[in-house]
């Protein structure tokens, strides 16, 4: 067979790549790119005339320099902790099976979508001096925040690693082994290097969650710690300088960017083409005899326990709480009420249809996006430049995580101000699904692409030699591997929908308020009867995110085990 | 009872329609955003043509529905709320969307935000036929509805039990014998926070706060970054295993904490120590329904809306001769002579005073 057949093969239909880079760049064009421009232009051009005088100003305070220095290191260290506590779990929750596995993968994304003011003062009545972790010290530390950080974000690394170690076939760590190298050699020779795409996807997601951490940073840092993203919601919120905030933006966007491309750097070469075999099969039950399970399992119960049930027994239980200081369901009884005193407008239960109304559509947009990308950048186009290109879309798609909510929210209202089919977009609460899928389309890039890559390139070749069209390719080859981790995308997505704050409180009318609205507004109102709202309506959030997440588990085996 | 809000993650706005793609997308977007029921119901339509009055606000917006169905009854138009917000957002955003308004009216303006608004020209001038007695307007645009007074609150129980009688004034705070009790809120993140800063300079001068800020510092004065952080993690007296007796909140708050037999409270407000918090509406300039919105400021006036105040928003009302709820004649009295900072005074020195607070009590 000739070479032109196999590159003709691999040329995919123009018309079909076409879209499916245009699709998404105008999304995050409109969406993101626009308002976020609009708002620093205006930063810079505040009468007419361009005025750069800010930059010598905000970047010849020593402030700044520690606020940058503070959003490295917690950053760094978030990212660091949270990738070293999440491999032990993602190994024992996709490599081995245990009774009760399917809770602990859902428990272990709950954190993940808990409003931060709840977790803020959850951690900060542990850490305070007459809590039960008080005599660590943590209160108004960088360490405290870095807990809560890991608190976090461990999920996101226990997914988006799980989801390509489970699929890993076995056989190579087994030859390893029989050719005579120990556990720990396997590990880091085979294992780790296979892992090395997933745990580096997840990293960059992490470390640009941690950078842009805003509730958890004012909350547990008290005065003393802060962040570029802190610094800029106080500038323009506050103050409304948007001049500094411009300024502040344009640095957060140096900063992130230049950790992008490092990670980048260090991810290049790392994805190689994997055997991946079906989920169903690769996990064995968990053994005592094996050394490396007992470690996996004694480490997992260990951080499951100290990071994630400790904090959260203690929501739950005090959620339990009657105001009169008896244990009872009181405050779950409320939450089909406006609360004490009508501190809301719709009920709590009003306010959770809402959000699953919300987070389906958020979902649906944020899958179609995001895939478009991964399969996208999933390519190795043979000219340089062309990968360059998918280089480039790859770490554009990043960028919404690591920009400052209200930089885009305040674009958002400058730019949108003609009406669209005579409906202000502003204040319709139409664009609060499209917000937050902004939010979730690097969490679905991130989470489909690692599987993507590891699809062996010669398997689309041999489709390609055998006759099959590129659009059969397409079909056969990358759709079935990709849908496998869809279910996971698709858990992720609704879950960031179900627990996102800071667009949806710009943009939801009273009336059609979500979960963490609600919450964010009973917590924010004296009264014993509003507080054990605020953490009974959390609790049904987590409930709600650890079910969606068991669901989409769940999906995503069956498929895994059928004719895909 | 504003606070900032905030996200712990970053998150993102659209923008509209420029090219062909672009607008093909926003439409099926649009559509997607119909399908998903997501709050969008009744906005379809031209607002210019059709008899719907926005009111922006802010977030802690509540109004009971009757109150709402009474306004589009006797008005004649539709009422649609859009919030946005804690109040200082609120202002910020008006400012920002000046050229083509977010709605027609505007209620939440607050008098540490007030001349922002007036300045930035983002209201018109309107004094509503009926002004209560005693109601006086700002800069002939801004007419208050309603008000509350951000004090010190006290743990009764706590005191009783230590035998230490409950601290009355602001230099009170600063006497050690109260070390270590008090716990209040970042000025520049909390907008009780600020209240309570310009109580300390309606009391001590401009040039005086400063020394007052570093004898509480002294003093082991405690800042927490939001006031339900200091209430309900610090604050001893709201139930939740807090170690400081001593709290920033509003003198409302004492009727949150009456006894189960409703005979007494167990926190108390310290009204020698209050900030007054004034609420305004106003119409805003470049309105698509100036009379809708004009219409609205003077509902917000009426009796039936200035005596449901207190249940919907746990604000005073701003018409004194409006009847309280029982609790709250008993628990929750207003200061008498709260301290008061000329809103122009603010607006001109916000910033400043923030810095400086900052450049003591953090350093």
């Amino acid at each position: 067979m000739s070479d032109s057949r196999l590159r003709r093969g691999l040329r995919p239909a123009p018309l079909f790549w076409a879209v499916a880079v245009a699709v998404p760049l105008a999304f995050l064009a409109i969406f993101f790119a626009w308002p976020v421009a609009a708002l620093v232009v205006r930063g810079f051009v505040p009468d007419g005339a361009l005025d750069l005088t800010g930059f010598t100003d905000v970047l010849s305070r020593p402030r700044t320099w520690r606020l940058v220095g503070l959003t490295l290191t917690q950053a760094a260290l978030g990212t660091a902790f949270s990738v070293l506590l999440g491999l032990p779990l993602a190994y024992l929750l996709y490599r081995r099976s245990f009774p009760g596995r399917g809770l602990v993968r859902g428990l272990v994304t709950v954190p993940f979508v808990l409003p931060a003011v709840v977790v803020g003062v959850a951690f900060r009545t542990l850490f305070a001096p007459t809590g039960m972790l008080g005599f660590l010290g943590l209160e108004e530390s960088l360490a405290g925040i870095v807990v809560a950080l890991v608190f976090f974000n461990v999920s996101v690394v226990v997914r988006t690693v799980g989801g390509l170690w489970e699929r890993l076939d076995p056989r190579a760590e087994e030859a390893a082994a029989s050719l005579g190298a120990g556990p720990a050699r396997v590990f880091r020779t085979v294992t780790l290097l296979s892992l090395a795409p997933a745990v580096a996807s997840a990293a960059s997601v992490v470390f640009l969650f941690c950078a842009t951490a805003f509730g958890v940073v004012l909350v547990l840092g008290g005065v003393r710690y802060g962040t570029i993203e802190t610094e800029i919601w106080t500038r323009t919120t506050q103050f409304l300088d948007l001049r500094s905030a411009s300024v502040l933006s344009i640095l957060q966007l140096v900063v992130i960017s230049g950790a992008l491309v490092v990670s980048a750097r260090a991810r290049r070469g790392r994805e190689a083409a994997l055997h991946l075999v079906p989920a169903r099969g690769t996990a064995r039950p968990l053994t005592w005899r094996s050394p490396r399970d007992v470690t996996a399992a004694l480490a997992g119960a260990a951080i499951v326990i100290g990071l994630m049930v400790l904090p959260l027994a203690g929501l739950v239980a005090r959620s339990f709480r009657e105001p009169d200081g008896s244990w009872g369901p009181g405050n779950y009884v409320a939450l089909g009420t406006t609360g004490e005193r009508n501190a809301l407008v719709v009920t709590v239960w009003e306010a959770t249809a809402t959000s699953l109304r919300v987070a389906l559509v958020a979902t649906l947009i944020s899958l179609v996006v995001g895939a478009l990308v991964a399969l996208v950048v999933s390519r190795r186009p043979r000219s340089l430049g062309a990968r360059r290109a998918v280089g480039g879309l790859d770490g554009l798609f990043m960028l919404p995580l690591g920009v400052s909510a209200v930089t885009v929210g305040f674009g958002f209202l400058i730019t949108m101000d003609q009406p669209v089919l005579g409906v202000d977009l502003r204040t319709s609460g139409l664009l609060v699904p499209v917000a937050q899928a902004v939010v979730a389309v690097p969490l679905v890039v991130r989470t489909v692409l690692p599987v993507l890559r590891a699809i062996d390139p010669r398997l689309r070749e041999v489709a390609a030699v055998l006759g099959s069209g590129p659009g059969r390719v397409l079909r056969t080859v990358d759709l079935p591997i990709a849908l496998r981790s869809v279910g996971l995308a698709t858990g992720f997505a609704f879950a960031v929908s179900l627990g996102e704050f800071g667009a949806t409180s710009f943009l939801a009318r009273p009336d059609g308020a979500t979960l963490p609205v609600v919450i964010y507004r009973l917590i924010g109102r004296p009264g014993a009867e509003n507080y054990g709202m605020a953490l009974a309506a959390a609790v049904v959030l987590a409930a709600l995110t650890a079910g969606v997440m068991m669901m989409a588990e769940q999906l995503r085996d069956e498929r895994a085990g059928g004719e895909l | 009872m504003s606070r900032p809000s905030g996200a712990h993650r970053g998150t993102i706005h659209p923008g509209t329609a420029a090219s062909m793609v672009a607008g093909a997308l926003a439409v099926s977007l649009l559509v997607a955003g119909c399908s998903g029921g997501s709050g969008a119901e009744g906005t379809g339509g031209d607002p210019s043509a059709s008899g719907t009055v926005t009111l922006v606000t802010h977030d802690s917006w509540a109004l009971d529905e009757e109150l709402v169905a009474q306004f589009e009854e006797e008005s004649g138009y539709t009422l649609e709320v859009s919030a946005a917000g804690d109040a200082g957002t609120l202002v910020n955003q008006l400012v920002l969307t000046r050229d083509a308004p977010l709605g027609d009216a505007v209620f939440g303006i607050d008098n540490t935000f007030a001349s922002r608004a007036l300045e930035a020209g983002v209201l018109d001038e309107y004094t509503p036929a009926e002004l209560p007695d005693g109601v006086e307007q700002l800069g002939g645009a801004l007419t208050p509805v309603d008000q509350g007074d951000v004090c010190i609150n006290a743990d009764q129980a706590w005191f009783a039990q230590s035998g230490l009688d409950v601290p009355v004034t602001l230099e009170d705070l600063a006497d050690p014998q109260y070390r270590d009790l008090l716990v209040v809120a970042n000025p520049a993140t909390s907008s009780p926070g600020l209240a309570f800063l310009l109580a300390t300079i309606g009391a001590f001068g401009e040039d005086g706060f400063e020394d007052y800020w570093a004898s509480l510092v002294d003093n082991g004065v405690q800042v927490a970054d939001s006031w339900e952080d200091a209430y309900y993690v610090d604050f001893s007296g709201a139930g939740e295993g807090g170690q400081r007796p001593l709290a920033l909140s509003y003198a409302t708050s004492p009727a949150f904490t009456v006894t189960e037999d409703g005979s007494e409270t167990t926190t108390s407000a310290l009204l020698e120590t209050c900030f007054r918090q004034v609420e305004y509406a106003g119409v805003l300039a470049g309105s698509d329904n100036p009379e809708g919105a004009q219409a609205l400021v003077d509902f917000l006036l009426t009796q039936d809306v200035q005596a449901a105040l207190p249940e919907s928003m746990y604000m005073y009302p701003a018409d004194s001769s409006v009847a309280l709820p029982d609790d709250w004649q008993r628990f929750a009295p207003q200061a008498d002579t709260p301290f008061e900072v000329d809103p122009d005074q603010v607006s001109e020195h916000r910033d400043e005073w923030i810095e400086r607070w900052t450049e003591t009590v953090v350093g």
